[in-house]
Formats: C-alpha cells, sequence, structure tokens
C-alpha cells in the first residue's frame, strides 16, 4: 500500500520524500490543478529540481491536471499536459475525457491516474476510463463506506488509491457547484473552493462573523475555534434551527481502518493538503509512514494514540472517518 | 422576434413524491405543452413509490400523448443493486436514457443505445463533446455552471454532429450529491434509518444563512440552489447561443404545469415569452447568474 503524499511547493516536496512517501503530487501554477492558490505549487525549474530529489530517493512525482477545460481556455491544459510530460513527470492525475484523450494522442500508455474530480464511485464508472483511456490507477470520492470499497477493489480493472487523511469534502468531487454558485469560480472550472478571494471576518457585537462573496456561513463566539469558511461546513438556517446543516468543520482520518483497506486490496493512501505547510506535511507523512508500515509489514493495527494524535492537525481540531462508517452517511 | 419555437423539456422530479402523486402529475404533463418528458429517481435509489413497472406505464401514457419520454438515471451511484437497476434501463431499446453518471454511458455504448448526456457529466469542451458523440451521445444537457460565453465556441460542433443542446431555463438546480442524507440528517436520522422522510417536503428543504438569505435547499443526499434559475426573459438569448431545448426542473407540481404553459404560450406567438410570477403559488427567489458567466445565485436584469 502506498503512501502519496501533497506537496503544495518544492519545500514540502523535500518533506514528503523525507518523510518516506512513496509518491508525492503537485500541480502547475494555474487553473488546471485543483489546489490552485495564491503562492502555491511549481514552476518548470522546481519541478525538474523535484523530480530530481525525490526520483534520488525512489519516490515517485505525480502532477494534477485535473480541472475541467472550458473550450475557450482549452489551450492551457494540452501546454500544461505538455510541460508536465516533458519534464519528466511520472503520471497524472487526470478528470477531464478530453484531456484524457489528448494524453493518449501524445502517449499510448503513459500512466494516468483517474482524479478523485472525475467522480468514478461504482464498476461500470471504472470500466469506462479504463477500457477508454487505458487508467492505470482511480482515486475513489469520499462517499463510499468501507463495505463499498472492499467490494469495488475485488472487481476493478484498475487500482485505487483512497483519501486517508486531510480536509474532507463531502460531496462527491468533480460534481459540486456550490463554490461556482456563491462566488463564480468553483473546483471543475478554476480549481478552487470558497475561494480566499471571498472570505471576509467581521467583529460584529462581540461575535466573529465569517463570509464568503458576502453570504454569512458562520458566526463564533469567544472562545469558539473559527474555521475557514468552507461553505459546506457553516452554520445555518432551517426550520428556525441553527446548525451544521452540511458538516461540520471536521477532518478525515481513516488510520483507523488501515488494515481493512489494506486487505482490501487499496493500492495507496492519498494524504490530503497541498495547501498546507511544510511542517504540516513531515507530521502528517512521517506519522503515515509508520501507520502504514506497522500494518503492512508487521500486521497490526494502528494505537488509538498516534490516531488521536493527528486530530490536532486536523481542520476544526476533530476527525472522522466519513463515509467509510455508514453512521456517518 | 424569434425565428422558431424552442423544444421544451420537462426533467424528471427531484423529489420524493408519493405514487399517487406522480401518477396524478403525469397525468397533467401528458395533456401539458411540453415535448419531451424525463421520467425517474435520479437522487437516491431508497425512494421507492414508484416501480420500475409503474414508471413504464407513465412512459407509455406520456409517449401516447405524443411526447419524447427519456428515461433518468440514477447520478450518484455506489451500491451494486443501483447498477443493476440501472443496466436494466441503460440496456432497453424502447426508451431514450438520461446518463447522470458514466456508468450509464458505459453500459448504453456496449449495448449500442444512444443517450443524453445528463447535466452530472462533466462536458466542458469539444474534444470532450467529441468523444461522447462518437460513444452515442445524442443530447447534451449543459452542466448548470456554464454560461453563454463558455457554450459559444462548442455550438458549432454540436450542430455538426447533430447534438441537440439543452438548457436549464427553469426550477432549482442541481450543485450537488453526497453520501450523506442531509434529510435524514437535519432529523437527526442516518440515512440507513432515514424513515423515507424526505417525502414529507414537497420541493425539499430551504436553508437559509443566519441573516435570512436563501442558501441552499436540501433534498436527500442532493444540495440545490435555494433560488430557482429564471432564463425565460432570457429566451432570445438562449436561442441565439443555440440552444435546442430548454428544460424545466419541476417545483412543486401545481407551478410546475403553470410554468410550462407559460413558456409554451409565450412561444405561440415567436415572441420572447413572458414570465408572470404573480400566477405561481409558491413564493420563489430567482436568479440567472450562471448563463451571464458570474455567481449562479445572482439576478441579472
Amino acid at each position: 500500500m502506498d503512501l502519496v503524499c501533497p506537496a503544495g511547493n518544492y519545500q514540502s516536496l523535500i518533506k514528503a520524500v523525507d518523510g518516506g512517501a512513496d509518491a508525492v503530487y503537485i500541480g502547475l501554477r494555474n487553473e488546471t490543478n485543483a489546489r490552485h492558490f495564491a503562492g502555491l505549487n511549481f514552476t518548470d525549474k522546481q519541478i525538474t529540481k523535484g523530480i530530481d530529489y525525490a526520483h534520488q530517493r525512489k519516490c515517485k512525482v505525480y502532477c494534477a491536471i485535473n480541472t475541467y477545460p472550458r473550450e475557450a481556455h482549452w489551450q492551457r491544459w494540452t501546454s500544461s499536459v505538455d510541460q508536465a510530460m516533458d519534464l519528466g513527470i511520472d503520471t497524472l492525475i487526470v478528470a477531464d475525457i478530453g484531456v484524457m484523450e489528448y494524453i493518449r494522442s501524445r502517449s499510448a500508455d503513459f500512466p494516468i491516474h483517474l482524479s478523485v474530480q472525475a467522480s468514478a464511485t461504482n464498476l461500470q464508472a471504472l470500466n469506462f476510463y479504463y477500457q477508454n483511456f487505458g487508467i492505470l490507477r482511480a482515486v475513489l470520492p469520499r462517499v463510499l463506506s468501507l463495505r463499498q470499497v472492499a467490494q469495488l477493489a475485488k472487481t476493478a480493472p484498475c487500482e485505487l488509491e483512497v483519501f486517508g487523511f486531510g480536509s474532507l469534502c463531502i460531496m462527491a468531487e468533480g460534481r459540486c457547484y456550490l463554490s461556482s454558485y456563491m462566488t463564480g469560480e468553483s473546483p471543475n472550472t478554476m480549481g478552487v473552493c470558497s475561494p480566499a478571494a471571498y472570505v471576509d471576518w467581521q467583529e460584529q457585537d462581540g461575535k466573529l462573523e465569517s463570509r464568503l462573496n458576502n453570504l454569512l456561513i458562520d458566526r463564533f463566539s469567544e472562545g469558539e475555534n473559527a474555521g475557514y469558511p468552507t461553505l459546506c461546513k457553516g452554520r445555518f438556517e432551517v426550520n428556525s434551527s441553527v446548525e451544521h446543516v452540511l458538516e461540520e468543520p471536521t477532518s478525515l482520518n481513516t488510520m483507523g481502518i488501515l488494515p481493512e483497506l489494506n486487505s482490501a486490496g487499496v493500492a495507496a493512501i492519498k494524504i490530503e493538503g497541498r495547501q498546507r505547510s511544510p511542517a504540516y506535511v513531515n507530521q502528517v507523512t512521517r506519522a503515515w509512514r509508520k501507520a502504514i508500515d506497522r500494518v503492512v509489514l508487521h500486521g497490526k493495527r494502528v494505537g488509538l494514540e498516534e490516531i488521536s494524535g493527528l486530530a490536532n492537525l486536523a481542520e476544526g481540531k476533530q476527525t472522522t472517518i466519513g463515509a467509510y462508517e455508514r453512521s456517518w452517511q | 422576434m424569434i425565428n422558431s419555437k424552442p423544444k421544451i423539456s420537462l426533467a424528471a422530479v427531484p423529489y420524493f413524491w408519493s405514487k399517487e402523486s406522480y401518477l396524478s402529475f403525469y397525468h397533467q404533463v401528458a395533456s401539458a405543452p411540453v415535448d419531451i418528458v424525463y421520467i425517474g429517481e435520479t437522487v437516491c435509489s431508497k425512494r421507492r413509490s414508484m416501480k420500475l413497472a409503474d414508471w413504464l406505464a407513465i412512459a407509455e401514457l406520456l409517449s401516447a400523448n405524443g411526447k419524447q419520454v427519456v428515461l433518468s438515471t440514477l447520478t450518484l451511484l455506489e451500491a451494486e443493486s443501483e447498477l443493476g437497476y440501472l443496466s436494466k434501463l441503460a440496456s432497453q431499446k424502447n426508451y431514450l436514457i438520461e446518463a447522470n453518471d458514466v456508468a450509464a454511458i458505459q453500459i448504453a455504448s456496449e449495448n449500442k443505445n444512444s443517450f443524453v448526456a445528463g447535466s452530472a457529466i462533466n462536458i466542458y469542451n469539444n474534444r470532450s463533446l467529441m468523444r461522447l458523440k462518437e460513444l452515442g451521445m445524442s443530447r447534451w444537457v449543459v452542466p448548470v455552471e456554464l454560461g453563454c460565453d463558455d457554450l459559444s465556441p462548442m455550438i458549432q460542433l454540436a450542430a455538426r454532429e447533430s447534438v441537440e443542446i439543452e438548457y436549464q431555463v427553469f426550477g432549482r438546480m442541481p450543485l450537488a450529491y453526497s453520501a450523506r442524507c442531509f434529510t435524514a440528517r437535519h432529523h437527526q436520522l442516518t440515512k440507513d434509518q432515514c424513515q423515507l422522510r424526505c417525502l414529507e417536503d414537497e420541493q425539499g428543504i430551504l436553508v437559509n444563512t443566519q441573516e435570512g438569505e436563501g442558501f441552499v435547499q436540501i433534498n436527500g443526499i442532493q444540495t440545490q440552489s435555494s433560488k430557482v434559475s429564471n432564463l425565460i426573459h432570457q429566451s432570445l438569448s438562449l436561442l441565439n447561443h443555440g440552444i435546442d431545448i430548454f428544460r424545466i426542473v419541476p417545483v412543486s407540481a401545481v407551478d410546475t404545469i403553470e410554468v410550462i404553459q407559460q413558456i409554451s404560450d409565450g412561444f405561440l406567438t415567436l415572441a420572447e415569452p413572458l414570465f408572470e410570477p404573480n400566477k405561481l403559488l409558491g413564493d420563489y427567489q430567482y436568479c440567472n447568474g450562471y448563463w451571464f458567466q458570474i455567481e449562479g445565485m445572482n439576478q441579472v436584469g
């Protein structure tokens, strides 16, 4: 079971490689990837250096080109594919059918991983991408239960990668337009969700308010942990009660079910968080390296202490195994 | 003045209604001025007030009244039983299907069946459009977040390849799908023990910000826009941008029939239809921002 770690910049890449990642994933400095944030991602020179550093230590470098090009901007995606392939990237993580076809027009067998943004949640969807584009691996959306993942792994035509830790997207990725509904920019089109440029914090009657494009996302009393206003994690009013209607500000942590994921035949565990700091990448990579080795090499479960130790790093300081456990659904 | 009247389509009811409600609604639809009717469950496989045979009976009724019937399919497929039901729909030859997941495209194309690509299929560019056309796509329901400028460079290819373009002109927009059922969550139930509580709300549940502004509408595992998209006053612009089919997504049964009538009546004189919101019973807020390439929730004009 491989450990796939995020690298939003060169420093994080070094930390991930040194911490024991089997692969790191990166993005280019444009909206072709789903973490198109200011100050993040790689220039050509950094990619070359990063690949050298990783390859010398037997770590692979994946590049996410996993947003959906609109026709008027199509060439930005094809030139990004050219750029990444020419620089010697090991694998492209892709969601768009057109982009996959473009990659296949350049190479019959360049490794393609189906991005979580393609939202493939079942066998026939995997068959579609496997038969049409020969995908090597698919990253599963965070919507399946553990039993469903295990079932899918038995018959899948390709390898499966699942999310292990990090920010928890509760919607089927690639099919969520909430962000563009509220700001005009979405993960699919611009590689952003609840973009920072639309965020505003205001103090009002002793309460801290977070807004997204002027819509009130949450209101915090003194002492409450005020998280980033990701639109699906705020408190809203429904039938006159104020609640976390969609989800609490919580993160995913599947360390507790690693043995089950391993015996299901899952090929890789993905750590979310290209937007996080090198220090975060360092801590999380090392913790997960240890956990995977414990499960895979020694056939043991991960201790509760180690699992809860990660919670401090998590958004909202609380974690869940999310949809893997049916009661979450 | 407009040169030709577009076709009008009615999307599948996104909400969970009782069998009696569906039957009564589709009996009215059968005599309403709509050209294409999509039927079936697209949101949650636990909603089973209608069996396949019941839907097929509705299909026959609508066909007999001159409607083109399209069988819609589930959007988020997880369980094997869901794939089994999808297989039945996507491999039959009597009716066109609306694919809302690539699984449906896979099964339809394996069976050499043509299909409509629903709005949850991500077609954002010509290369994707062409590939799916080769696999059997005969009609493209545009993803809700694409607007007029996004469509402009794609109209020519779609026309050349005889792929019809369908765009939502009325109704709440489908914005997200989750493993979690938000209706059950609101009632403090898990999805597995949901008691089918979504049956209580004809049009889902409105969620406001703490300041009382519309945020979203929860409908089982689906999240919709709280505002109703309304492009009736942009009909001319839609036609100029090559939209062949105007799609109405059902709201309440009674208001849906009224909206079909208003749009159709408007086109009788080949003028741009007028929309008269005061003739609807529901108290809706409207938006049209996506068409104008801005926030979907905004209203231009």
